[in-house]
């Protein structure tokens, strides 16, 4: 009995402690830390490919998340400025403040490509920082998980040895996984593309794409059929080989365009779990580069 | 470009006596350099010049150091935001509005016929220190400032506690926390209107705790000074109201998500004052003292396809509540106008409960269609020996509201409202509002 008894004590803080709980505000985010992370930790994503980051409800599902979370693993610069206050006021959840350990914003390790040069309303939803969709960059996700791999270490230091190998293990795979794309990416340098929204800026500067047009009015507000019409006209003169958008993005103003000029409208995943083959993070960008390949002959 | 020079520069200090010779050929080899680089370059400014429209090349922000932050929300410190509200109102010229059955719940902002400015709200709020952060709202309306809300809440006391103090909406029911610019009507629900005027603020106490669970369970209670209808500021020690609730809330699929929730509210009352219209038909004054008690309970259910709320959603919000209330009543002596009351104080009892239900439908980007019932229940009222002095309505206050809102951006929103109202007895009335909100500022991140 006492064996048994001195067995137990021994076991329950370890069992306790079994899986970190994080919290992805994305999830590209979420497949990052399960890279990194793997079994010592419990993912919740709270928003999924198919739902458009700026505008979530502040659900109570996801307050009860947020409740529990050891660590939330954010996107930043103001792109979850229109829920994620609510979660953190409403959980009472001191550990993952912004300032802890527990509050990882992955915007502060990556350079930020689009700061507005005028901070106005008047120039539609701006984000003050930069153009905050950072992960259709492949860099940017080594930066970010080299970043998140020491955060958790931070958090759960029993297992930083696993998160650090995890982590390695992750960056030379996804060395070598970047220097497959670039070179497979060679045809898309310099090619011309009209975006729905700014949610690819980061990937079109990494694979030299050009943005000659933007469905969007401005960032946030939603194209009319006026812009639209003045959208295809511009591109008659300044023609480009495609119109992307995002898996969360109404299918609607790029397909009337693509009627319009003939151009292909491409649908990317946008982030993981944004179709089948976009599973996780190599998926992504596998099958990200599939569909841009298809529209370029 | 500085390079060659660089090199040159180093090659020079390191070979100070060199021979001619050397030299010439050193010389030779920056000119060669010095041509590759210049021809390089021009290469590069044609294809600068080619990427024209293209956005900034990676590389030339690769050297900036990563961004030093600024974590979400405290952009500004303090975040400040102005709220801008008017509307026009198509009313009937109606003299002493009231619910009929109910008394009059403190001071009820009616709006005016034609043209008006709704209150201007002034919300700041940032983090005090690592431990708390403040929250300050002011209406200002003609001759009037408001303190809405001022208050601190703890943030780092964990385990799912925080504490808030100063003046605050009471998280009673469910629209009870949420500013008029938050409604999805233009006027607020009969059944707040009857219950608190408006909302129910306190100056108090309120400790709320969040349960570890995958299912939403928030509990909390308040305490605090209780001035507020139903209660009345009663210059004592001690607290003059306390108010329960408990919500629970979670999601069906990636669709659905859904949150319920129980309160009541304690009040107690000293002479609060009411002005009705006596049998007479003579306006006259009552004084309440005694308890007041409610419960409410509230629903609320919000669809989206695949959680997407951007291209279409719907949301479903209805609330009922029950009020009793026991004490005395005075009605004052206003036989002088010739009304009925002669000053008679006497006890009084009244179990009161109504409801509203509506459902706010957005079709298509920007425009967002709702339909809102309001219904009232009198229910049992006894004003003692008042009763033969006082009328007692039987009538059930209900009201049809539609409404079509535009909202050109998530800082703007214009509605247009057609209301058949019916609060008051043998009365049938068709109300218009063409209303706007508009916000400046800081983003306000809107609570479920």
């Amino acid at each position: 009995m006492k064996r048994l008894l001195v067995y137990l004590a021994l076991c329950l803080p370890v069992s306790a402690h079994a899986a970190l709980n994080v919290f992805a505000c994305e999830p590209e985010w979420a497949a990052l830390a399960k890279e990194i992370g793997g079994d010592d930790v419990k993912i919740y994503s709270a928003t999924t490919a198919f739902q458009d980051p700026h505008r979530i409800e502040a659900r109570p599902s996801l307050i009860a998340q947020m409740r529990r979370a050891a660590l939330v693993v954010c996107t930043g610069a103001e792109l979850e400025t229109g829920w994620l206050p609510v979660l953190l006021r409403d959980a009472g959840n001191a550990a993952v403040q912004p300032g802890r350990p527990g509050y990882f914003e992955a915007t502060r390790f990556v350079p930020l490509l689009e700061k507005p040069a005028r901070l106005d309303r008047a120039e539609g939803d701006v984000h003050a920082a930069g153009n905050p969709h950072i992960h259709t960059d492949p860099r940017n996700i080594a930066r970010v998980g080299a970043a998140l791999g020491a955060r958790l270490a931070e958090i759960d230091p029993a297992h930083a040895a696993d998160y650090r190998a995890r982590g390695e293990a992750f960056a030379a795979r996804w060395q070598t996984a970047i220097a497959r794309w670039e070179t497979r990416a060679a045809p898309l340098r310099n090619q011309p593309v009209a975006v729905q929204h700014k949610s690819f800026s980061y990937l079109l500067a990494w694979l030299g794409l050009r943005e000659v047009a933007t469905l969007e009015p401005k960032p946030g507000v939603e194209p009319s059929v006026g812009h639209l019409a003045r959208v295809a006209t511009q591109l008659q003169t300044t023609p480009a080989k495609m119109v992307l958008r995002a898996a969360y993005q109404s299918p609607r103003p790029a397909d009337w365009l693509s009627q319009r000029t003939g151009m292909p409208a491409v649908a990317l995943p946008y982030t993981v779990g944004g179709n089948d083959q976009a599973n996780d993070l190599f998926g992504l960008f596998d099958d990200t580069l599939d569909r841009l390949l298809k529209a370029v002959p | 470009m500085l390079r060659p020079a660089i090199l040159a520069t180093a090659l020079a200090a390191a070979f100070p006596v060199s021979a001619d010779a050397d030299l010439d050929a050193l010389r030779a080899e920056l000119k060669e350099m010095k041509s590759t680089y210049e021809a390089r370059i021009q290469a590069l400014e044609a294809r600068l010049q080619q990427a024209d429209a293209a956005p900034v090349p990676i590389a030339a922000q690769a050297d900036a150091s990563p961004q030093q932050g600024t974590a979400a929300g405290n952009r500004f410190n303090p975040d400040i935001s102005l709220i801008l509200q008017g509307k026009y109102a198509h009313l009937d010229d109606i003299e002493h509005r009231h619910i009929s059955g109910f008394l009059p719940a403190g001071h009820d902002h009616g709006a005016p016929r034609g043209f008006s400015l709704d209150h201007t709200e002034l919300v700041m709020s940032a983090s005090v220190d690592p431990y708390f952060r403040g929250y300050f709202n002011l209406a200002l309306l003609d001759e009037e400032v408001a303190i809405e809300e001022a208050w601190f809440q703890t943030t780092a006391l964990g385990h799912g506690v925080s504490l808030k103090g100063g003046r605050f909406l009471s998280g009673l029911g469910y629209q009870n926390q949420q500013h008029p610019h938050a409604w999805d009507f233009a006027d607020n629900a009969l059944m707040y209107r009857a219950l608190f005027g408006e909302a129910y603020g306190n100056d108090g106490v309120q400790l709320k705790w969040v349960a570890p669970a995958d299912l939403f369970m928030e509990f909390g209670v308040e305490a605090g000074r209780g001035a507020n209808f139903p209660g009345t500021d009663r210059n004592r020690n001690g607290a003059g109201s306390y108010a329960l609730f408990g919500h629970l809330g979670g999601d069906v699929g990636a669709s659905h998500s859904w949150r319920a929730g129980v309160s009541y509210l304690h009040a107690k009352a000293n002479e609060r004052d009411g002005d009705v219209d006596d049998l007479n038909d003579v306006e006259a004054e009552t004084l309440f003292s005694g308890k007041s008690k409610t419960w409410m309970a509230d629903f609320v259910w919000k669809w989206a396809p695949n959680g997407n709320a951007s291209e279409r959603n719907f949301k479903f919000a209805t609330e009922y509540f029950r009020r009793s209330e026991r004490g005395s009543l005075l009605c004052v002596d206003n036989t002088a106008d010739g009304g009925a009351c002669d000053g008679t104080e006497d006890a009084t009892r009244s179990r009161q409960s109504g409801f509203y239900a509506q459902g706010v439908y957005q079709f298509m980007p920007r425009w967002r269609t709702g339909y809102r019932y309001d219904r009232l229940n009198p229910g049992s009222v006894d004003f003692g020996a008042n009763n033969a002095f006082l009328p007692v309505s039987e009538h059930k206050p209900a009201r049809h509201s539609l409404m079509l809102d535009y909202s050109p951006s998530e800082f703007s929103r214009l509605r247009l409202q057609y209301s058949q109202d019916k609060s008051m007895e043998d009365l049938r009335e068709n109300q218009w509002f063409v209303q706007y909100i508009h916000s400046l500022g800081s983003h306000g991140a809107h609570s479920f």
